[in-house]
Order: structure tokens, then sequence, then C-alpha cells
């Protein structure tokens, strides 16, 4: 411990013998920190709204389908058990959350123009839980029960139809004898998404309705349940699986939306790179200042070396030297990337950038995620990859004759 | 027991294409208590000598005693550890350590050794004090003269009280006046502590202070004087 001392004080003092590369090295690392730490937090922000929204765009945390639904999502794949029948098996489960509905692909003209959208008829108590919008900030009114025969659609595709709230469209789909079903609905709210690409995708109506027009009375194409937090939904799957028998299929949200379960999966690799690519670049200047240190201070270790200081406790006050560099330089990153974020937390407008964005199923507005555990990541990274960087020089360093060292000249 | 016994030491470097016999069959034994001064023009052997006793330089070929204990066989680390606890070494320059005060100087063996705070910082005032230059405690070495840098050195060497102090040149930079104190300190801690010494120089007055006067001459001792019965 004593000799730890020495050491320590030694490496703070030979830190500060030279102030002007000492700062610019701190500079560097809290500037390197700090981009860690924030590009993290931008990207962790982006990739969890896409994943939340992904999720509220209706898929659920689990859902459950006729088998042959995914491959065929058309109003021939019904899952097999009726209303009463789901809710009997489901009322009482005790999930957050669970709604069945009727999904189907259809075609919804005004009298401008037409489009291809995905119809669902739902019952909006039970789907609130799953909704990607907030009932109460719809323009006119969300769907009041599953009878509710209005519609709800997008803002971007009433502008597309170039219809409003009170005047009347078309849906057009088809039954299960493959033939039209189709019916005039009064358009009655409008939602805002986040983006305008579900804007254009989803029109609801009252789930009675939409099985009458289509003759599937009591009958459902999808059942969805949400259960306390989509990173972990295994309990949820189990509690689902359990419920059901072999005639229907149980999936996880990421089983469903493979892109979006791949982004989660990604993630975590993804800012363990970021902050690796980022001290690389850190380490090579972090090398050279401590090769520049022992280089100018070779008489003085050899001095040390002579009195009897060992070659492990040479080697212990370079590397001391270097983790307080990084100490610092960590605690100023870590403290900069924190002061940047809070201000940050309530959104950063990128809609500059906002169609792009779209094309990845970002929204237009940021929100930065700051998590512990990758900021804990960024400073473990630093320091274990400033450990090995500083090796080198100082193995170097013990490894100086104290006679060669002292008799070099300056 | 001898404090120091050289046996047949050779040591040769080579500069350019040629072989500089630095040591050639030296042997000495200097008893406990001595104070030896190797005396020899630039490139005699002194300093390579000095350096195979303080185990910083491994000879060739031959033996070197401390106390009784072989050295030239020793790991860095023991001899690191030789170094710590039983010699002294006062270097012509570059002797203290640039960011360490004074004090902290003078405490830098003893801290490495393990030695408690409060008792290192009174040995080190005290020594301080008697090498003159109380009151410059928490100077560094950049704001203190050659002659105060050098009895700091000598402070630090004297400090944790070894038994064996080597000393390389330790006038070479002094004035007159300073070069006297010191070796006045020095046969002091001689006398009274019973400290050897073995002081390279070719200054003559710190060969009169010397016991004994060992000169060399190309590698090889030529002249070996007891200096207390002359």
């Amino acid at each position: 411990m004593h000799l730890f001392g020495v050491l320590l004080q030694l490496a703070w003092r030979n830190l500060w013998r030279n102030h002007r590369r000492t700062l610019i090295m701190l500079a560097a690392i809290t500037i390197g920190v700090w981009a860690m730490i924030f590009m993290t937090a931008l990207t962790r922000g982006m990739v969890d709204q896409m994943i939340v929204d992904g999720i509220k765009a209706l898929p659920g945390h689990v859902q459950v389908h006729n088998p042959a639904y995914l491959d065929d999502p058309s109003i021939n794949n019904l899952i097999p058990m009726t209303d009463g029948e789901l809710q009997a098996r489901f009322g009482e489960s005790g999930f957050v959350a669970w709604s069945s509905r009727v999904k189907v692909p259809a075609v919804i003209t005004s009298e401008r123009d037409s489009r291809g959208i995905t119809l669902l008829g739902i019952d909006p108590v039970a789907e609130r839980g799953f909704s990607f919008f907030d009932y109460d900030e719809v323009d006119g009114r969300f769907l009041e029960d599953e009878n509710d025969n209005g519609i709800v659609i997008g803002r971007k595709l009433a502008e597309i139809l170039e219809t409003e709230i009170g005047k009347r469209i078309v849906i057009m789909s088809q039954d299960p004898e493959n033939d039209v079903a189709d019916r005039g609905f009064r358009v009655v709210g409008l939602y805002t998404a986040s983006t305008g690409a579900v804007e254009e995708a989803f029109a609801f109506s009252g789930k009675a309705t939409v099985q009458k027009m289509l003759g599937i009375e009591g009958e459902t194409t999808e059942v969805v349940f949400l259960g306390a937090d989509y990173r972990d939904v295994d309990s949820t799957y189990e509690a689902v699986v359990a419920a059901v028998d072999g005639n229907v299929v149980v999936n996880r949200w990421y089983d469903v939306d493979t892109y979006l379960g791949s982004m989660m999966k990604v993630m975590d690799g993804f800012v363990l790179i970021w902050v690796v690519v980022i001290f690389l670049a850190l380490s090579f200047g972090l090398v050279n200042t401590l090769v520049m240190a022992v280089f100018e201070r070779v008489r003085e270790i050899g001095l040390m070396l002579a009195l009897g200081m060992k070659p492990a406790s040479i080697l212990g006050q370079i590397i001391i030297e270097s983790m307080l560099l990084l100490a610092l330089g960590l605690a100023m990153g870590t403290s900069l990337s924190w002061l940047t974020i809070i201000p940050l937390q309530s959104g950063v407008d990128i809609s500059f950038v906002g169609e792009g964005m779209e094309m990845f199923g970002a929204a237009s507005v940021l929100y930065p995620k700051l998590y512990i555990g990758d900021v804990i990541l960024a400073n473990i990274v630093v320091l274990v990859l400033g450990f090995l960087a500083s090796l080198s020089p100082a193995w170097r360093a013990s490894r100086y004759e104290p006679v060669e060292a002292l008799a070099k000249v300056g | 027991m001898a404090a120091v016994r050289c046996v047949d030491l050779c040591k040769t470097y080579r500069q350019g294409d040629q072989d500089i016999k630095a040591l050639d069959h030296v042997s000495i034994e200097i008893a406990s208590g001595g104070f030896v001064c190797l005396s020899a023009p630039s490139g005699g052997g002194k300093t390579t000598l000095l350096n195979a006793i303080g185990g910083l330089d491994i000879p060739d070929s031959g033996e070197v005693y401390i106390a009784g204990r072989r050295i030239d066989n020793l790991s860095k680390g023991e001899l690191a550890d030789l170094r710590l606890k039983h010699i002294g070494f006062v270097f012509q320059a570059y002797n203290l350590i640039p960011v360490l005060s004074a004090r902290e100087n003078v405490e830098f063996v003893m801290q490495v050794q393990g030695v408690a705070a409060a008792e290192r910082k009174d040995k080190a005032d005290a020594i301080l004090k008697e090498v003159g230059l109380a009151g410059l405690e928490n100077r560094r070495p950049a704001e203190m003269s050659g002659g105060q840098q050098q009895r700091v050195a000598v402070a630090r060497a004297i400090a944790s009280r070894p038994a064996l102090i080597l000393a390389d040149e330790p006038t070479a930079n002094l004035d007159s006046k300073t070069s006297e104190g010191l070796m006045e300190l020095f046969t002091e801690l001689n006398e009274h502590h019973n400290t050897t010494f073995v002081v390279a120089s070719h200054d003559q007055r710190v060969m009169n202070y010397a016991k004994r006067l060992i000169r060399m001459l190309d590698g090889r001792i030529v002249d070996d004087i007891d200096q207390r019965a002359t």
C-alpha cells in the first residue's frame, strides 16, 4: 500500500509536468468519451422509439394466429376460435392487456383517389393499450365500441384521398368465399402517428362492423397480448402457449417483426463496436503521450531503478499515470454527455432529414436515451483498452538498465 | 566480514570497433567502516567498479560480494532490493526526482522501504538540517543550486542509514566550501555510524579525506594506499 502511495504521487505529478500535452490529451479523451455516450444515447433513443412504435403499431408483445396466416394474411386464415371462446380462455388470465381483431388487406376509395391499406376491425376499449396514437388526440373522435360503423384513418391518408371528417369513403376487401366484400364508411376521425408511412397504412373500424362486412361474424384473424416489458416477453408468451391448443401459432413480437427484433439484438453489439472504434482512434494519442513521457524521463527512471525501485513498480507507475489520465477524461466526458443529453430529452427535431429517417421506420423527433449500462460499458472499455494500450510503453520503461538510463544524454 | 569484496572482475565495453577494458582482473576487499577513494583518470574504470559493487552493472566475469553475499548472479528484482535496503547512492548529476520537493526526495527511499510517514518526515527534516538545508524542505530541484541539489542527494543516501554508501564524483559540481562540508559529513558518518564509503573521484580534496586510496589505470588497480599510516 505504501508503494502504491509513492507511485500514485509520482504518476499524478508527472502527469502535470507537461501541462499542455496533458490538457490536449485530456480534451481528446473527453470529446471521445462524450461522442461515445452521446451518440449511443441518440442511437438508443432512435432504436427504442422504432421498437416501441413498431410494437405499438399493433403487434403487441405476443400474437396468436391461424398457422397459415403469417404466410398468407387473408380472410381465409381465421383463428379457429370464436370471440366467445377467446373470451373464455383469456378473459381472466391476468395479462396487462389483450385484444382480438380482424386485420385484412383492403382498398380504400374516396371520390378522388384510392389506396391499398390494412383494415382493422377492433374493440376500441380492449385495443387502447396497443394503439400507437392517443385516442384523445384524434381529430374528430375515435371509435366508441366494437359496433361503431365509423372509420378512423391517418391524417396522411386523408390528404392523399383528399377526404376529411364527415365525408364517406368505400372499403373493399374479400370474404372467405373470395367474393368482393365492400361497404361505405363515414370518416369520423383522423389520427396522427410518428411517421407518415404509418398514417397511410391503417384504417380502423368497429370489430363487429368489419366482421359483418366480411361475413365472418364472431371470428377474428389475430389475438394480441401485452406483457410488462417488450424486452422480456417470455412469461407472457408461456402464459399464452399454456392457454391455447395446437390449432394456432403463438409468436413473440420479434419473431413476427424480424427487422425490429434484429435491431434490438444488434444494438448492444453496435454500442460495443462504436465505443471500441472511438477508443482505437484515441489510443494512438494515448500511446504517443505515454511514449513521449517515458522518453523524456529515461534518466529519472534509471535513477529510481538505481535507488532500489523494482521494474514492476516502474511499470505500475506508468500504468497509473495512464489510468489517471483516462479516469479524468472519463469523468469529464461522462459529465459532458449528461449535460448535453439532459436538455435534449424533450426531443431533437430532425425533420430536415425526416423522410430519410422514415425509410428506416424512425420518427422525425429523436429522444436520446441514456442507459446507465451504456455509460458503464463506455467507461469499462476505455479503462480496459487504455490499460492494454499502456502496457507497451510501461513495459519498455521497466526494462531499462539503470546504468544505461542514467547515462542517457537528455 | 568485509563490507565489499571483488574477486577478479573483468568488464569490456565495445566502442565502435574497439574493445575497451573497463575492468581488468580487479580484486579488492573493503572492510566494514572503511572509507575508500577510487581514483583514476577519466575512463580508468572507477565508475565501472563502483557500478559493479552497487549491482548496477554486471561484470563479464568475476565475483562481487556485499556483506558476504554474492550479488553478481542475482536477478534484477533481488538487486533492486539489495540496493534499496543496504546501499546509498550519490551520483555526479541528475541525482534528484524533479517532481518531488527536497524533503520528498530525501523521503523517497524510506517511502519505498515502507517507513511510516511521520517517521520519514522527522528523519528527512533532521537530515536536511544536518546538511545545511533547513528551510528549503519544500523546494523542488529546479529551485535549488547544484550544490544544494547534491546535498539533498547525500541526505537521501544517508537517510535510511545504509551500511554502504557509493558516491560517484560527489564534489564534481560543487564549490570548494560546499565540497569541504560534504566531505566533513561523510567523515562524521563514517566515524560515528560506521558507514562504509566508496567514493570515486579524482578530486584531491576527496582523496585527502579517504582512509584508503586506490588508484586505477586502464581498468587495473595500480596503487592501494592506506592513508591512515601516512
